[in-house]
């Protein structure tokens, strides 16, 4: 296949009315509570075909009888019966910007996705509750049959692409989060490259949680062909709510040889909010994987992007940074399974504990028997800015190989008296030192994300340092 | 105006480590102050700084008539007081360029970027800083030399009123001495009042001191000119402390 040709023709579908009225509104407001009942629901008023309703029944059924994880954070303030799993503010994916119901275009005004689009953004697919309510794709992008569609659209489009890697990389049996979402997803993003396809522009998206106890189970499947390259970003911001939300994400990726990606999130969801993520790829040979990975928000993060090198000289690697003020819990980490001879991986994990706020650093790099002339290495260090702060790490390694290269530093610290005299020495308020040498600490991480990103995300640190954000 | 140090006593975790220290620097002088080790004098810089663990007990510090002995550290940069530091700590992450950008900005409000980055470049030059030492980190991944004379660099980009540089010609080859020494002429041409502390002579060759002083003890117990670095030199400090 030439480059440019995407062998997954999209399926004519016969345009149907949309259901609700005009003004825009909560179209379908389900229950709060999870049933069989409510699946078939969500999957006909979705009008999905029937291996998906069975897909997420079965999921149903896993979810039903896997507990919940004896380790990471208290999930124990869950409610499942309280959460609501499905709503739809529009009937339609909207094409373009003026389609956009004016609420939701305020909504995203204040986030900054005008101004970015006009910059540089190639699509912006932007989740609002449940249901993609924008999307835009480069015509040019089409043109090299690229895909980049909301993956309610993307079933109805390329039921096939959906059908051949949906749950492959994540089964719904994986854990009890991935199960949920199998069993009840709603948006998320298809990313399809074709072979030869290098999309230099960042694939961009942003969701938001908008309701209480609103479930955000977004599901995104990206795959790069051959000798393809895709840089997708995702961040999102959430308003503070009273009641506790979830969002139980599941992200999967597959790198075919000698493709690359780059997954770059921040992330900074409501305080209320359990992100509990479960985000693999797949990398075969000569791939490479790159998760670049923001935490700022939520109530509690679970979060381990993983890496799977499946193909000689496949490489990964995950940068995190996790940021933890009072009362939230940032358990995130990475993993890497050497699946392959001559492959290699690199973890950067930096973590920031204010007040009573705990990071944990939560990692496994697995060299299996027969994966020889591994590389790995895994760098973490913890800030921690008060005495009350926590942060633990859980490095674990399994090397069956004993000609890996593996290497492991880990460090704690604080802010250091020396170095704020210095700093005020030449000026600076204790306040400005501070901020300086947090953002010293993170800038490893924030050179690797897009410039925008790298602003907020200094931005919302140092609001968060000031204290102002709640 | 000057920088006028009255009869000042400093304590740290309760012991006195300078009893009564008088000095007064002029703008555009040189002056130089000698003693062994743990005489006291970084305890001074650090005390005319106001790191938080030197405790002045009594005794007074005017910068051009203004008490300052009682403000933060920021305020006493904010009103020209400027300290090169012994031992420089490292910044990860933050880049000499935007550690010296984020301080003038803060000493002296509103910048000219392009100024900025115009005299950077030169002063730079002058001190032969390695080509890439604005986007290092600061004081991380530079040599013992380097970070002397990022020092240096600091003190003719900051242009204080009055400098303290503390002990900036330790672990300097002869080179280095003679490009430092030449940044400290320059800044005392700008007209900066500058107080050396330092084990040796050499370095004041190069510098040719107005006065240089002799602390022992936590005490001055004799000033004179240039003539007494070399007494100094000849019968060391022991010789003194009787």
């Amino acid at each position: 296949m030439k480059p440019g040709q995407n062998k997954f023709r999209p399926k004519r579908e016969s345009q149907k009315k949309p259901l609700g009225t005009d003004k825009f509104d909560y179209k379908y407001l389900s229950r709060a509570g999870l049933s069989d009942k409510l699946i078939k629901e969500i999957s006909l008023y979705k009008n999905e075909p029937a291996w998906m309703l069975k897909k997420r029944l079965g999921a149903f059924q896993v979810f039903q009888k896997k507990s919940l994880p004896a380790w990471g954070g208290d999930l124990f303030g869950i409610d499942f019966k309280k959460i609501r799993y499905f709503l739809k503010p529009m009937d339609q994916v909207a094409q373009k910007w003026r389609d956009v119901p004016a609420e939701i275009r305020k909504t995203y005004q204040r986030i900054g996705i005008p101004q970015a689009e006009q910059k540089y953004l190639a699509g912006v697919m932007a989740q609002y509750d449940s249901a993609a309510v924008y999307h835009s794709l480069q015509k040019n992008l089409a043109k090299q049959g690229v895909i980049f569609l909301d993956m309610d659209t993307a079933l109805k489009q390329y039921p096939r692409i959906i059908k051949k890697y949906f749950g492959t990389v994540v089964p719904a049996g994986d854990n009890k989060f991935s199960a949920l979402n199998a069993a009840v997803w709603s948006g998320g993003s298809l990313v399809y490259i074709p072979k030869g396809v290098k999309v230099e522009i960042p694939l961009q998206a942003y969701f938001r949680i908008n309701a209480p106890n609103v479930g955000q189970f977004e599901r995104t499947l990206i795959v790069v062909e051959e000798g393809g390259y895709a840089h997708y970003v995702e961040g999102c911001t959430a308003p503070i709510y009273s009641a506790d939300s979830l969002h139980a994400a599941v992200v999967e990726i597959i790198i075919k040889p000698r493709a690359r990606l780059r997954y770059t999130t921040v992330q900074n969801w409501s305080k209320n909010v359990y992100n509990l993520v479960t985000k693999r790829a797949f990398v075969y040979g000569n791939g490479i994987m790159e998760w670049v990975d923001g935490n700022l928000g939520s109530k509690l993060t679970m979060k381990y992007p993983s890496v799977y090198l499946l193909g000689e000289g496949a490489k990964g690697s995950i940068l995190s940074i996790a940021f933890a003020a009072k009362g939230q819990h940032q358990d995130v980490g990475a993993k890497i399974i050497h699946g392959a001879r001559n492959t290699s991986s690199s973890i950067v994990s930096k973590s920031i504990s204010k007040e009573s706020g705990r990071t944990s650093y939560r990692g496994l790099v697995k060299v299996p028997k027969g994966a020889k002339n591994c590389k790995a290495s895994v760098v973490c260090d913890a800030l921690l800015l008060n005495k009350t702060s926590r942060s633990d790490t859980y490095p674990r390694m399994e090397i069956r190989e004993p000609d890996s290269e593996i290497t492991h530093e880990a460090t704690v610290g604080q802010i250091g008296e020396k170095q704020l005299f210095y700093l005020m020495s030449r000026g600076l308020s204790e306040t400005e030192a501070r901020n300086m040498i947090v953002q010293g600490f993170i800038e490893p991480i924030a050179k690797e994300l897009p410039l925008e990103y790298a602003i907020e995300l200094n931005r919302l640190i140092k609001l968060e340092m000031s204290g102002s954000l709640g | 105006m000057s920088l006028r140090i009255l009869n000042l006593k400093v304590k740290v975790e309760q012991k006195l480590i300078l009893s009564g220290i008088n000095l007064e620097i002029k703008p555009g002088e040189i002056q130089a102050l000698m003693g062994p080790n743990g005489s006291g004098k970084s305890t001074l810089a650090c005390a005319l700084m106001g790191h938080p663990h030197y405790h002045i007990s009594q005794g007074r510090i005017f910068l051009d008539s203004r008490s300052i002995e009682k403000l933060p550290s920021e305020q006493r940069a904010k009103l020209g007081l400027f300290l090169s530091f012994q031992h420089s700590v490292g910044i990860s992450g933050v880049s000499v360029r935007n550690f010296l950008r984020a301080s003038l900005k803060a000493l002296k409000g509103e910048i000219d970027l392009q100024k900025f980055l115009n005299d950077l470049d030169q002063e730079a030059k002058l001190l032969k800083m390695p080509l890439d030492f604005a986007k290092r980190s600061l004081n991380e991944g530079f040599s013992g030399g380097e970070i002397k004379r990022l020092e240096i660099l600091q003190l003719l980009m900051l242009k204080p009123r009055y400098a303290i540089l503390d002990e900036i010609d330790s672990g300097l080859d002869i080179d280095a001495l003679r490009i430092v020494s030449r940044g400290i002429l320059r800044a005392q041409k700008l007209g900066v009042g500058v107080l050396i502390i330092t084990h040796y002579s050499r370095i004041l060759k190069y510098l040719q001191p107005d006065k240089i002083h002799v602390l022992i003890q936590g005490k001055i117990i004799k000033s004179g000119g240039k003539d007494l670095a070399k007494k100094l030199e000849k019968t060391g400090y022991e010789a003194w402390a009787k």
